[in-house]
């Protein structure tokens, strides 16, 4: 089970601020390791951000995203108490789901 | 005709360094700017909330957690406890630092062995995590905004303040260095990374209050036992071993000199 | 329970970091053998030997032995005489008398910050790290300043056999000419082999050499 996310998320106005960072080892599969083997990709792909239903962020990610992603980002609407549920999927089909309330 | 050239010759490499330099001063200016942008979202919070999870649950072969470990505050207490290390437990008969003293709590509570509990110090990876790194971001975690106050009037605490101070100067291996060959001065970088003078209070109140710190480089919480051992690795000693006197001796006069300085860990490093 | 002047001065000084002041000097304080033999000895047994990192590293020779004596301190005029002289008797000159190699070479030996350390490959040839400290080709934008800049060296003192012969003996042991130097002595502790010592050289006074352009 992979490691839970630490997500923040704040009305600012009219519009809700996520912050949420990921837990991955995000690796390229270009490293080698001592023995000069390479290292298997292993990244997240798919990232998915619904609020009330709708879906407020969609993102594909690729081994340029660094390890222990963070991701910051701004959608209109929300209000406190609105739960943000966001889903990441890797390319070995691992997944994560966590949710935060606006704060 | 010959001074003129002479002369010119001079200017055109002058101007070369200077624009060497200007370009070296924006390269730094932009480092800056990466790295301010980094303190936005620390993965070191990770590492804490792994911590926090810890430090609350029964473990070892005694299945009993951290609330029973006195960081010096009190059993369990955590809030402001690692701006007040390292100091002397009268029940250990020994000045600890914080992975020292999580280490003691481990072996004499907890039930581990000594080699259990130090198996992985430092982390690598996914797959190899260092328990002691998430509990240290945790506990770190919660001195935050603290002034640091190692108690240096306790005579075992002034004592390895003392030893600390001799081992920052103390020149040796093949390259003759100290830790005050690359942090005794003002103002000086190793290649473009930016070095605190420690020899100065102003310097170690900065840089000590900033470990552990996540480190980009590494994809790692990094703590000071961390900082310690791998500065040696770079200065050609051999290695220095985890919880030693030595790091404890040199942790004591690096916190010592941050006292009055608001603790501000874990952070966030290239 | 009597204390003596200089412990009465550094508890001074440590009561007020205590309060969150700041540390006094207490340069009067005479020094205390009994603490520096106490850190070597804690150093020693709080260290073990990995890779090529061997024991005896820790070992000092006098000149580290004064240096880390003084360090911190103004280091009396007699005591950097006698460390100059005694660090400048250990330069050793190649038989063939050449002190200049190639620079190209030297450029990379410059670059390089491998070699000695326990996670470092023995097989492998050394670096000397220069751009840790020093500028030197002006396209290398990442250069430390621990050290004072090399750049245009060759150009600026004179493309002399007594330019080369400096470059050379303050390579092999920068100690000769500033005691207690930060610099290591690369030829006396046998860092570099005396072809990269030569060739360092002529990074640094080979008037081809992008330093000196």
């Amino acid at each position: 089970m992979p490691d839970p996310m630490k997500i923040r998320a704040n009305l600012l106005g009219d519009s809700t601020e996520v912050k949420v960072l990921m837990s991955h080892e995000m690796e390229t599969g270009q490293r080698k390791d001592a023995q000069g083997k390479t290292i298997p990709a292993w990244f997240i792909q798919t990232v998915k951000v619904t609020h009330a239903d709708k879906v407020v962020l969609a993102a594909q990610w690729g081994p340029a995203v660094s390890k222990n992603p963070f991701l910051s980002f701004k959608f209109e609407g929300g209000a406190k108490g609105d739960k943000v549920r966001i889903t990441w999927i890797d390319n070995h089909g691992d997944t994560r789901t966590d949710e935060a309330t606006i704060a | 005709m010959m001074l003129r050239t002479f002369t010119t010759g001079i200017a055109a490499t002058a101007l070369a360094a200077f624009i060497g330099s200007a370009l070296a001063e924006s390269t730094t200016d932009e480092i800056a700017k990466y790295r301010e942008a980094l303190q936005d979202g620390n993965p070191a919070e990770l590492w804490e909330a792994r911590g926090e999870e810890m430090w609350t649950k029964p473990r070892g072969p005694k299945q009993v957690s951290f609330a029973a470990c006195d960081l010096g505050l009190g059993a369990g207490v955590v809030k402001g406890a690692y701006a007040a290390l390292p100091r002397y437990f009268p029940d250990a008969a020994r000045v600890m630092d914080l992975e020292t003293r999580l280490v003691w709590c481990m072996v004499h509570q907890q039930g581990y062995t000594e080699a259990d509990a130090t198996k992985t110090t430092f982390g690598h990876g996914g797959a190899h995590r260092s328990d002691l790194e998430a509990l240290a971001a945790y506990v770190t975690s919660q001195s935050r905004g603290v002034r640091m106050n190692v108690a240096l009037d306790e005579p075992h605490v002034h004592d390895m303040y003392r030893l600390g101070e001799k081992m920052f100067y103390y020149r040796g291996g093949t390259h003759d260095f100290a830790c005050a060959t690359c942090h005794g001065d003002d103002g000086k970088r190793i290649r473009l990374q930016d070095l605190p003078n420690l020899t100065k209070l102003e310097g170690a109140q900065k840089a000590y209050t900033t470990w552990p710190a996540y480190r980009v480089s590494q994809g790692e919480v990094r703590t000071f036992q961390w900082r310690l051992n791998d500065c040696f690795r770079q200065q050609r000693f051999p290695e220095l071993e985890f919880g030693s006197d030595a790091s404890i001796a040199l942790t004591a006069y690096l916190a010592g000199r941050a006292n009055g300085a608001e603790y501000n860990g874990p952070a966030i490093k290239r | 329970m009597g204390m003596k002047v200089g412990a009465r001065c550094i508890a001074g000084a440590l009561m007020a970091i205590v309060a969150g002041g700041v540390m006094h000097g207490c340069a009067s304080a005479p020094a205390e053998p009994d603490v520096t033999d106490r850190a070597a000895a804690m150093l020693k047994s709080s260290f073990k030997a990995r890779g090529q990192a061997t024991m005896d590293r820790l070992d000092q020779d006098e000149t580290q032995r004064l240096c880390s004596e003084y360090a911190g301190r103004t280091l009396p005029a007699s005591t950097a005489e006698t460390i100059e002289k005694a660090n400048l008797a250990t330069i050793r000159y190649p038989a063939d008398g050449k002190l200049v190699g190639d620079w190209k070479s030297g450029e990379k030996i410059a670059q390089s910050g491998q070699g000695f350390q326990y996670s470092d490959d023995p097989k492998k040839s050394a670096g000397a790290n220069c751009y840790a400290c020093h500028q030197l080709a002006p396209q290398e934008l990442s250069y430390g300043t621990i050290g004072p800049s090399l750049y245009g060296f060759g150009k600026r003192r004179g493309f002399t056999d007594a330019t080369r012969k400096y470059a050379w003996d303050k390579i092999y042991n920068a100690e000769a000419f500033a005691a207690c130097s930060n610099m290591p002595r690369f030829g006396q502790h046998h860092i570099l082999t005396e072809q990269q010592i030569r060739d360092v050289v002529a990074l640094l006074v080979d008037p081809a050499s992008p330093v000196n352009q």
